[in-house]
């Protein structure tokens, strides 16, 4: 069917048009090919981000657009490398950060593990386990307010069932203290999946026959797990560290639905606060170079991970 | 080879991994269950304590998911009909009447717009650059291709404000046109990733005997490339909606009516008196649905999709 759409379209071409294409280098035919993709990723991402840059500069505010534009250097990046409140976002990030992958790892991996047992019907479970992380984080994110709800909510009922608490007694989006883990939480139980599927092909990917290497050597199982398995994986752990570890340092969606940043700032991570500098406060050339240094901070960190990563890889 | 494998786990290990594998997969798929028995509750049941396992399921979630209502006043109550259909039933049953449709519908249309126009446009221009990148020498090519891949790597919220002050010069703010255009954008990276990773795969032998044979490279591309890379266009395809489907940053702050998407409307749901959790799951649930049947049909590529082809089964 579509081949033959193909043919008349081909068909159609009048023979003028035909000639030139025909007579077209394939250096010419690669441009065209690759061009319009990276037009629009110059308008849509460059050169936003180029703006962004400048507008980092400057004290612009996109509310007042009639009020002066002044260039202040780099006041901006002055004032928010000093301000102890982003050091305080930076350090809820850096608490989601690090125990979304902890927990997500440690799952995830015991969960590959487990599946790779081959027990039957493995199949069906590991994509019954893997729907949470397809689905919209905000619109999941919103419902799970519903599941955290002192009282009526599943969340708290449970953990009450089984601690013997009063399910009205504690407010995970409420509290100081749970809120940070709130969102730990439904993180985890989002993206742990993300992990597992990335874990089961490392360890499908290591040949039986090490291991029957391992066998013939009398390796017991425990030392073929620390010196076979483990190395093998580690590439694929790294990797899907690296995918989440980007994804949370940008999170936005999941935690604005489930705490909008509270209470007080205890879950503000830095996108969050973004949000509110740029679109709240309308500090647009403040904003902007909050932007750059996250951008900045992300693209750093990501590069020498990825250096760490291709080390490991070539071992 | 006798067909026994040192690797092979016990029977008893697989019990063990089994049960504990089960045991994860109820417990994570709760709150998802819990979303579509909530669609299906009266207002009360949903906040009964302790939370209603069992309850009368009715569909009271869904029509005021689907419609705006008013309270009957005294003076209006001479006037009126008897319900003419169930859910006018329902409605009346409350002491409402509908006063007209939700905007439901609508934001779930700009969902369906948006989400299929960003996709076409993103494997068009997606696969016609893999191609270009898997076939033919383009200069820094390397570069290019971690360019388009590090466009991934900004924060949504980076990227929003001077796309904010840009759509709102070309007159793109709140349009399905700069929305399609925008996760377009997004999409790209990963069509182009993906699709390289699928052109790759095609033997250049098909390629070669078509030229050989006469046809130009265009036609070799359409007829044996394209043909070829149906399956990886088509699972592409799939992951670039549900990223357009699911994606929220973006949609928030850059539309707020006329081409807002359902990520940011369905928590707006208010009913009377606080937030209407029925109607919330209803519309959560026939939102969710379409991606979960998706991802069950889509099993075999998840883990490329997810990877940026990055892992391959």
């Amino acid at each position: 069917m579509a081949e033959n759409a193909m043919d008349r379209i081909a068909r159609a071409t009048p023979p003028g048009v035909a000639r030139k294409i025909r007579g077209l280098s394939d250096r010419a035919i690669a441009w065209i090919f690759v061009g319009p993709s990276i037009f629009l990723l110059l308008a849509i991402n460059i050169f936003p981000l180029i703006w962004t840059i400048r507008l980092s500069f400057t004290n612009f505010r996109v509310n007042r657009i009639n009020a002066p534009v002044k260039w202040i250097g780099l006041r901006n990046y002055e004032r928010i490398l000093t301000d102890p409140d982003i050091w305080q976002t930076m350090q809820a990030t850096a608490h989601f950060l690090f125990w979304t992958i902890f927990f997500q790892v440690l799952i995830g991996f015991t969960l590959a593990w487990l599946i790779n047992k081959k027990f039957r019907g493995n199949d069906l479970w590991t994509t019954l386990i893997v729907l949470p992380m397809m689905l919209s984080p905000a619109v999941v994110g919103n419902f799970w307010t519903f599941l955290y709800q002192p009282q009526i909510g599943l969340f708290n009922y449970v953990v009450a069932f089984f601690t013997g608490a009063d399910p009205s007694s504690f407010s995970m989006i409420g509290s100081i203290d749970l809120a940070p883990w709130a969102i730990v939480i439904v993180d985890t139980w989002m993206w742990t999946p993300f992990v597992m599927l990335i874990c089961l092909a490392g360890l499908r990917s290591i040949p039986d026959s090490i291991y029957e290497a391992a066998e013939i050597d009398r390796a017991s199982k425990w030392r073929q797990f620390w010196t076979i398995t483990i190395p093998l994986v580690l590439p694929f752990l790294m990797m899907a560290v690296l995918f989440r570890g980007i994804e949370n340092f940008k999170m936005f969606d999941l935690v604005v639905q489930l705490t909008g940043g509270g209470p007080g700032s205890v879950t503000t991570l830095t996108s969050i606060d973004l949000k509110r500098e740029a679109f709240e406060k309308w500090r647009t050339g403040y904003a902007s170079a909050y932007a750059v240094i996250l951008f900045v901070t992300i693209f750093g960190l990501a590069s020498i991970y990825v250096k760490a990563l291709n080390k490991v890889k070539e071992r | 080879m006798s067909g026994f494998s040192v690797n092979e786990p016990s029977r008893r290990m697989k019990w063990f991994a089994g049960i504990l594998v089960v045991f994860y997969a109820l417990v994570t798929l709760m709150p998802l269950l819990w979303i579509i028995a909530t669609g299906f509750k009266s207002p009360a049941d949903s906040i009964a304590y302790p939370p209603k396992v069992i309850f009368r399921p009715t569909l009271e979630g869904y029509v005021n998911l689907f419609t705006t209502q008013t309270r009957i006043t005294p003076d209006m109550e001479e006037g009126l009909e008897p319900p003419k259909n169930w859910v006018e039933q329902i409605v009346r049953d409350k002491g409402m009447v509908i006063a007209g449709p939700s905007r439901y519908v609508q934001r779930f249309m700009n969902s369906v717009i948006i989400g299929f126009g960003s996709t076409f446009l993103s494997v068009f221009l997606g696969t016609l650059a893999a191609y270009a990148f898997s076939r033919f020498r383009v200069p820094i090519k390397d570069d290019l291709l971690f360019f388009i891949l590090s466009t991934r790597m900004m924060p949504p919220i980076a990227v929003a404000i001077p796309i904010f002050l840009m759509f709102r010069q070309l007159g793109l703010s709140d349009t399905h046109m700069g929305m399609i255009l925008l996760y377009t954008a997004v999409n790209l990276s990963l069509s182009v990733w993906l699709l390289k990773g699928f052109i790759d795969e095609i033997p250049l032998e098909y390629e070669e005997a078509a030229l050989i044979d006469g046809y130009t490279r265009f036609q070799a591309f359409y007829k044996v490339v394209l043909p070829q890379a149906m399956t990886g266009i088509a699972s592409t395809a799939i992951f670039c909606l549900i990223f357009a489907w699911n994606e929220y940053a973006f949609a928030v702050l850059l539309t707020s009516g006329e081409a807002q998407t359902a990520p940011p409307f369905i928590p707006t749901i208010i009913g009377v008196g606080g937030q209407d959790w029925p109607a919330v799951a209803a519309g959560a649930s026939i939102f969710l649905l379409p991606v979960m049947v998706i991802t069950i049909l889509l099993r075999k590529h998840l883990l490329r999709g997810i990877t940026f082809g990055a892992v391959r089964k």
